[in-house]
C-alpha cells in the first residue's frame, strides 16, 4: 500500500534523533556523514569519498525552538533557528561536518556562526559559481569541488578514485531518473500522487543512502500503481519560491484539501537541481562543474544571466499544463520574495493566474491559506471552463 | 533653528557630490555613459579610467532616507509588489525610479548604459540588478566575488575575480566607452586611491586618542563618502582627505572632540565600538542620542564597507587587477563571522572602548543574521558590555526613537556600572 510506505517516509523525515543515519553509521566504522543546507550540494562527491550527505531542510513544525530564537532576530526567517536548535540539542552527534552552500546571506552567515559554535566540526562554506563561463566560474568551481574533495578524504581517511566518482555519479543518476519518473508521473496523473506524499517520498532521499532511496521511489510508484486510485478533479498548480525553508507538510496538504492539484513546484530543490542525467564517462570533477554550469535548475540563489527566470516558471506551466501558479514564499526569505514580483508580472504578461502568499516552516495555523487556496483554486477551474 | 556645524571638509564634499550629480543630469545630452553599480567591491578607479560616470543605487537610497523621502518610494514598491519582508534599499531605488528617477540634488539620473553587479559580500545586491535589468535595455556584468568562507582570500580566489575583470568587464567598458584601457592611467588613478587610502586610515585611527578627535560611525560615514563612491582615484578626493587629515590634526593639537551638528564635542564620557550600518531616515536624532549622553564611536564595522584599508590593504598601481580583485575579496561585507568578531574585538581592545553596540537592520540580512552571536562572543572576550539596538536603514516605520533612546541610556548606565564595579 503507497499509504505504509508514505507513511514510513514521515516518520524518517521527522526523526529529528536521526535514527537512520546513526544505524547506517554504525554498520561501519569509516563511514562518516555530511550534513548539508538547501540547495546545491554535489552529493555524488561525498558518496563516493564513503560519505552519507543528509540534507537538513529545516526542522518543520515539530522542533520546538527555545535556543534557536535566541540567535536570530524576529525578521530572519525560521530554518537557521530550527537548524541551531537541532545543532544545540546535540541532534548532530553522528554527523562529521556539515556543508553551508552559497545560497543567501543567512546560510553563509550560519557558516560561520557553525564555526563559532562548534569549532572542532568540520564546516565549509561551498562557494558556487555565479559566472557561468568554464574558464571563469567553471575553473574557479572545479577548484572548489577538488579541495572538498580533499577534505572529504581526509574526513574518510579514503582515497577517492575517478572511477569512485563515476560510479557515485551512475547512482545518483538512477535516483534522479526515478524522482523525475515520479515527477512526470504527477504531471499526468495527480490525483494518484499528491504532491504531499511525494514530497514525503523524495524527501526521504535528503537522509537515506541513494540506491536504498531509488529502490523505495520505485517501490512506491509500483504501489500506487496497484492500488488504483481513483481520478478526482482539481485545479492543476505549479508551486514556486519554496526552495529552501520548506513548507510544512500540512501546508502542501492544505493545498490540496482546498482543491489544488500541485503538478509542478520547487520543494526540495536539491533533490533534483541539475536538468537531466550526468555523463557517465570521463573526469568526474570536470562532470560535476559542467552539471552546475549548464544543467542547473533555476532558483532564485543563482543568478540568471540570460533572464531566463521568467521564461522557465512559464514553461514549467506549459509542460505541467497547469492552470496557475500559487507563490509559495517562506517569509523573510529576499531571495524568493525579491523574485516575486518579477515572476508574477511575467505571469500576467502570460494571462497565467497566479497568488501568493508567506509561510515558515513552523506555520501552524492553515485556515487563512486554505481560504486563499481555495478562492484561487475555484476561480482557476473557472477560468479554465471559460 | 540652531546652526548646523559643519566642517570644512564636509562642505568640501558637498560641492563634489553637487558636481557629481550635476555631471550625471548632463550625462544624457552630453553623451557620457553612466554605470550603475555598489558600494562594496565598486570598481571605481576602472569606471573613471574609462571617463564613464558611476551611480551607487545605494547612496541614492540613504540620501533619500536623510531627505525623508525614502518612506513614500518604499510604500510605492510594496503596492507594486515587492514584499514588506525584504531590504529596504531595494525597495527604495524601485520606488525612486518609478517616481521620475530623480537624484538626491532633486535632478533626474541617467538610466544605466551598464549595469556593473561586483558582488561583494550580499546576495540581494543580484536580486538588486535582476530587478534593475528588467526596467531597463543595458547589458548586465556580474562579477562573483567568493566569499572569505574560511576567512583569507586564496590566490584562487585573487584569480578568479581578476580574470573576471580582464576577460568581462574590461571589454565591456571598452566597448561602452569606445576607448581602449590605458593601463598607465589606470595605475596613476590606483595610486592617488592609495595616497587617499593612506589619510584615510589615519583619520580613522585618530579615534585612538584620547579624547577622540572624531566620532568613527556619524561623522565616519562622511569621512568615507569620497572614497567609497564615485571619487576614489581622483585628485579632489586626494585633496578631501588631505584636508580632513588637516582638521582633525588641529582639532587633537587643541585637545578637542569630534565635530556634532550642536558643535563640538565637550566631555567625552563614553568610547564605544557600533557594529551594523546606521539608520538614515531619522540619522541626526540617532546621532544626538550619543552626543547628548557624551558617547563617542570609536571605531565601527559600516566605515569598513567598502574596503578594510585600516588592516592594511591598499590599491596597488603595480598589480592594478590584482590588487582590485584583493579589494573587493576584502570588504567588510565578505568577511566571514569569525573574523567579523574578531575585528570588532580588536577594535574595542585597539580603541580602548568602553563596550560596543550593534545597531541590527531589520532589511539587511547580510548583515543582521548572526549578529546576537557576535554580540554574544565579542562580550565573551572583551568582558566589556555589549548592546542590541534595532532599526532600519531607510525605512522609518522601524525606526522608534523613543524605545532606541530608552535602550541606550540603560545602556550606557550599564557601562557605569561596570566602570564602577572595577574601581570598588
Ligand atoms: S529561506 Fe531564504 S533567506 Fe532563509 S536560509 Fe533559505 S534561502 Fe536563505
Ligand atoms: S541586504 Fe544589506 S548589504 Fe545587501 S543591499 Fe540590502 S542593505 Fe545592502
Amino acid at each position: 500500500m503507497p499509504e505504509h510506505i508514505v507513511r514510513r517516509c514521515e516518520e524518517l523525515i521527522s526523526d529529528f534523533s536521526f535514527d537512520y543515519v546513526r544505524r547506517w553509521k554504525a554498520a561501519d566504522p569509516t563511514r562518516r556523514v555530511m550534513g548539508f543546507l538547501p540547495i546545491y550540494v554535489p552529493r555524488p562527491l561525498l558518496h563516493a569519498a564513503g560519505m552519507l550527505p543528509v540534507g537538513i531542510m529545516g526542522g518543520g513544525s515539530q522542533v520546538e525552538i527555545i535556543k534557536g530564537d535566541a540567535y536570530f532576530q524576529s525578521y530572519i526567517c525560521h530554518l537557521p533557528r530550527s537548524f541551531v536548535e537541532l545543532a544545540m540539542d546535540g541532534k548532530f552527534a553522528d554527523f562529521d561536518g556539515f556543508l553551508f552552500p552559497s545560497i543567501c546571506d543567512v546560510i553563509r552567515n550560519l557558516s560561520g556562526m557553525w564555526k563559532l559554535l562548534f569549532p572542532g566540526l568540520y564546516a565549509k562554506y561551498f562557494d558556487l559559481p555565479q559566472n557561468f563561463d568554464p574558464e571563469l566560474g567553471g575553473k574557479f568551481y572545479r577548484q572548489e569541488l577538488a579541495k572538498l574533495l580533499a577534505d572529504c578524504e581526509v574526513l574518510t581517511g579514503r582515497k577517492v578514485a575517478n572511477a569512485d566518482l563515476l560510479e557515485s555519479i551512475r547512482l545518483y543518476n538512477l535516483n534522479y531518473q526515478a524522482i523525475t519518473q515520479l515527477d512526470y508521473r504527477r504531471r499526468r496523473e495527480p490525483w494518484c500522487y499528491p504532491a504531499s506524499e511525494a514530497y514525503a517520498v523524495v524527501r526521504a532521499g535528503m537522509i537515506m543512502d541513494v540506491s536504498e532511496h531509488t529502490d523505495l521511489v520505485h517501490t512506491y510508484m509500483n504501489a500506487v500503481d496497484a492500488a488504483e486510485r481513483p481520478f478526482h478533479d482539481g485545479s492543476r498548480v505549479v508551486v514556486s519560491g519554496a526552495f529552501c525553508e520548506q513548507p510544512p507538510l500540512d501546508l502542501i496538504r492544505t493545498l490540496e484539501l482546498a482543491g489544488c492539484l500541485i503538478v509542478a513546484d520547487d520543494f526540495l530543490l536539491g533533490s533534483r537541481w541539475h536538468t537531466t542525467a550526468l555523463p557517465e564517462r570521463g573526469d568526474g570533477l570536470d562532470i560535476l562543474t559542467e552539471a552546475y554550469l549548464r544543467r542547473s535548475t533555476y532558483s532564485s540563489s543563482r543568478y540568471d544571466p540570460l533572464c531566463e527566470k521568467r521564461d522557465h516558471l512559464a514553461l514549467q506551466v506549459a509542460e505541467s499544463k497547469a492552470d496557475g501558479v500559487i507563490f509559495c514564499a517562506p517569509s523573510f526569505c529576499d531571495p524568493s520574495l525579491l523574485d516575486l514580483p518579477l515572476l508574477q508580472a511575467a505571469m500576467d504578461e502570460r494571462g497565467i493566474p497566479s497568488a501568493h502568499f508567506k509561510y515558515a516552516e513552523n506555520t501552524g495555523q492553515f485556515q487563512a491559506i486554505r481560504e486563499q487556496a481555495g478562492t484561487f483554486a475555484d476561480s482557476l477551474m473557472l477560468w479554465s471552463e471559460r | 533653528m540652531s546652526t548646523i556645524h559643519k566642517e570644512e571638509s564636509m562642505v568640501m564634499q558637498k560641492t563634489m557630490i553637487a558636481d557629481h550629480f550635476e555631471q550625471l543630469a548632463r550625462a544624457q545630452q552630453e553623451g557620457r555613459k553612466v554605470v550603475y553599480t555598489f558600494v562594496p567591491g565598486n570598481l571605481t578607479e576602472l569606471i573613471l579610467a574609462f571617463d564613464l560616470l558611476p551611480v551607487h543605487p545605494e547612496i541614492n537610497a540613504l540620501q533619500s532616507g536623510m531627505r525623508k523621502i525614502s518612506g513614500d518610494y518604499i510604500r510605492e514598491a510594496e503596492r507594486l509588489g515587492h514584499s514588506e519582508d525584504v531590504c529596504t534599499y531595494v525597495k527604495c531605488d524601485v520606488g525612486m525610479l518609478m517616481k521620475g528617477n530623480l537624484g538626491p540634488t532633486g535632478r533626474p539620473l541617467p538610466p544605466p548604459d551598464l549595469l556593473l553587479l561586483s558582488y561583494t559580500g550580499c546576495f540581494t545586491f543580484m536580486k538588486w540588478f535582476e530587478i534593475l535589468r528588467s526596467h531597463y535595455d543595458c547589458p548586465v556584468i556580474m562579477i562573483q566575488v567568493p566569499y572569505q568562507g574560511d576567512g583569507r582570500i586564496t590566490p584562487e580566489m585573487t584569480d578568479y575575480v581578476s580574470e573576471q575583470l580582464r576577460k568581462e568587464l574590461v571589454p565591456a567598458l571598452e566597448k561602452l566607452s569606445g576607448k581602449r584601457l590605458d593601463e598607465e592611467r589606470l595605475r596613476a588613478l590606483l595610486q592617488r586611491s592609495r595616497v587617499a587610502e593612506e589619510n584615510l586610515v589615519w583619520a580613522l585611527e585618530s579615534a585612538k586618542r584620547r579624547p577622540s578627535p572624531i566620532d568613527a560611525y556619524f561623522g565616519g560615514v562622511y569621512y568615507i563618502g569620497p572614497i567609497f563612491t564615485a571619487f576614489r582615484g581622483t585628485q579632489a578626493c586626494v585633496d578631501y582627505y588631505a584636508l580632513l587629515r588637516r582638521e582633525i590634526e588641529a582639532r587633537l593639537e587643541a585637545g578637542q572632540g569630534p565635530l556634532t551638528p550642536d558643535g563640538l564635542l565637550a566631555e567625552e564620557k563614553y568610547r564605544v565600538v557600533v557594529e551594523g550600518p546606521p539608520n538614515w531616515t531619522s540619522f541626526r536624532e540617532f546621532w544626538k542620542m550619543f552626543y547628548d549622553e557624551g558617547a563617542v564611536v570609536v571605531a565601527s564595522s559600516y566605515t569598513k564597507v567598502g574596503g578594510t584599508y585600516d588592516r592594511g590593504f591598499r590599491h596597488d598601481p603595480a598589480r592594478p587587477f590584482a590588487s582590485l580583485a584583493e579589494y573587493c575579496l576584502g570588504c567588510y561585507t565578505n568577511l566571514n563571522l569569525p573574523d567579523r568578531v574578531q575585528m570588532l574585538t580588536d577594535y574595542v581592545r585597539d580603541y580602548a572602548a568602553d563596550g560596543f553596540l550593534i545597531n541590527s537592520i531589520k532589511s539587511c540580512n547580510s548583515f543582521s543574521a548572526g549578529q546576537l552571536l557576535i554580540l554574544r562572543e565579542v562580550e565573551r572576550r572583551t568582558g566589556k558590555p555589549g548592546g542590541f539596538i534595532e532599526s532600519d536603514l531607510v525605512d522609518p516605520r522601524y525606526f522608534s526613537g523613543a524605545n532606541i533612546k530608552n535602550r541606550l541610556e540603560s545602556y550606557f548606565q550599564m557601562i557605569d556600572l561596570k566602570r564602577q564595579e572595577q574601581y570598588s
